[in-house]
């Protein structure tokens, strides 16, 4: 029954993504390896639809994967997966102790969580970066360094990184302009 | 009966207009929730958001359910949190069926290839500032290192990581309080 592997793994990601948004992408990276429910390069158009449209980014994203993997009804399957934790944890802490977040070892939890979750993004960013910033089929076809360079995705991602800095836009801005590029120049 | 229903149709607008994810949500739902409902004061808003960002999970998610919770007990939570992705559910649905459809066009693949690389951007730039964020001394740095070089070329599940960071946290957290009642 793939429902419940979804269902599953989704609460799983619910209870272990700490830090909102892209704090679960690790993890889909990992579904992405162990189940095939969404093919790598797919993951970073589940980032831009989820980051482009209204609703919090891990639901969109946990709805756009199951929506993938097993159509409408895998959607609300991995959607209810990812939210059960969230609801079962928040009631728990309401009741008991609404000064949760200023005990001592939730604090010092969080100092450990916190670089280490940076980490784990920064694996995301490393493993999505190299695949489209780099052409590294191109390289060991023809042995030449240079080759490896996606020159045309390179010019493009500085040039966002730049605008990023410099504007501090919405990121939807930048997608659309993006896409356009990628329509114009044939990316 | 009118609260539930309040809760839901509050939350459902929040879910449904507010684009940029949980922390974009923040100021409308206190907005909402202090100065339109008065259900919670100043005060008690931030330490809402404070365990919504805490605590494992989506943090419009948790949020909502605590709100909820505060207003209609149990059933409150799970109205709020309803309300709050319901939108996502109906729209991704919707977009996910066009996207199988146009996936494979040639305009569509190169708009695609184009915003591959927008992504890769926004997810670089936001390590960064998270990076700026969050580590301030060795032990962050050594924490950030061996849980990037434990996923990237290890590939343990980010569940260890995250559970063992933790622990790591709490033993360093704690451990000045374990050296005072070694000494009594």
């Amino acid at each position: 029954m793939i429902y419940i592997t979804l269902f599953l793994e989704f609460f799983k990601i619910g209870l272990f993504a700490i830090g909102g948004g892209l704090a679960a992408l690790p993890f889909i990276q990992k579904l992405s390896r162990d189940y095939g429910w969404i093919r790598q390069e797919e993951i970073l158009d589940m980032i831009a639809i989820s980051e482009s449209t209204p609703g919090p980014i891990g639901i969109n994203a946990a709805t756009f994967v199951g929506n993938r993997a097993a159509g409408v009804l895998g959607g609300i399957v991995t959607t209810i997966g990812v939210v059960t934790p969230s609801i079962i944890i928040i009631l728990i802490i309401a009741h008991y102790f609404s000064k949760f977040s200023e005990t001592l070892i939730v604090k010092s939890a969080f100092s450990g969580i916190r670089p280490a979750v940076t980490g784990l993004i920064a694996t995301v960013g490393f493993e999505v970066a190299k695949s489209s910033l780099f052409n590294i089929e191109r390289y060991t076809n023809t042995n030449n360094i240079l080759s490896i360079f996606d020159i045309k995705a390179m010019i493009l991602f500085f040039v966002i990184v730049y605008l990023l800095n410099k504007y501090k836009k919405h990121p939807i801005l930048y997608l659309i302009g993006a896409a356009l590029i990628g329509i114009i120049f044939q990316y | 009966m009118k609260v539930l229903w309040e809760l839901f149709t509050m939350f459902f607008r929040i879910g449904a207009f507010t684009f940029g994810g949980g922390y974009a949500m923040l100021p409308i739902i206190q907005e909402e929730v202090v100065d339109n409902k008065k259900w919670l004061t100043e005060d008690e808003i931030l330490d809402c958001f404070a365990i919504g960002q805490s605590t494992p999970g989506v943090i419009a998610v948790n949020t909502a359910t605590f709100i909820g919770y505060k207003q209609k007990g149990i059933i409150g939570g799970i109205t709020a949190t309803t309300g709050v992705v319901l939108p996502s559910i109906v729209i991704i649905t919707i977009i996910s069926m066009f996207f199988n459809q146009f996936q494979n066009h040639k305009i569509v693949q190169h708009a695609l290839g184009g915003i591959r690389v927008a992504v890769v951007a926004l997810i670089l730039n936001t390590v960064y500032k998270m990076y700026k964020k969050s580590i301030k001394d060795w032990q962050g740095i050594s924490l950030f290192i061996a849980a990037f070089i434990l996923i990237a070329f290890v590939e343990i599940s980010p569940v260890f990581v995250i559970i063992i960071s933790a622990l790591i946290g709490i033993f360093i957290g704690q451990n000045g309080k374990f050296k005072e009642i070694g000494k009594r």
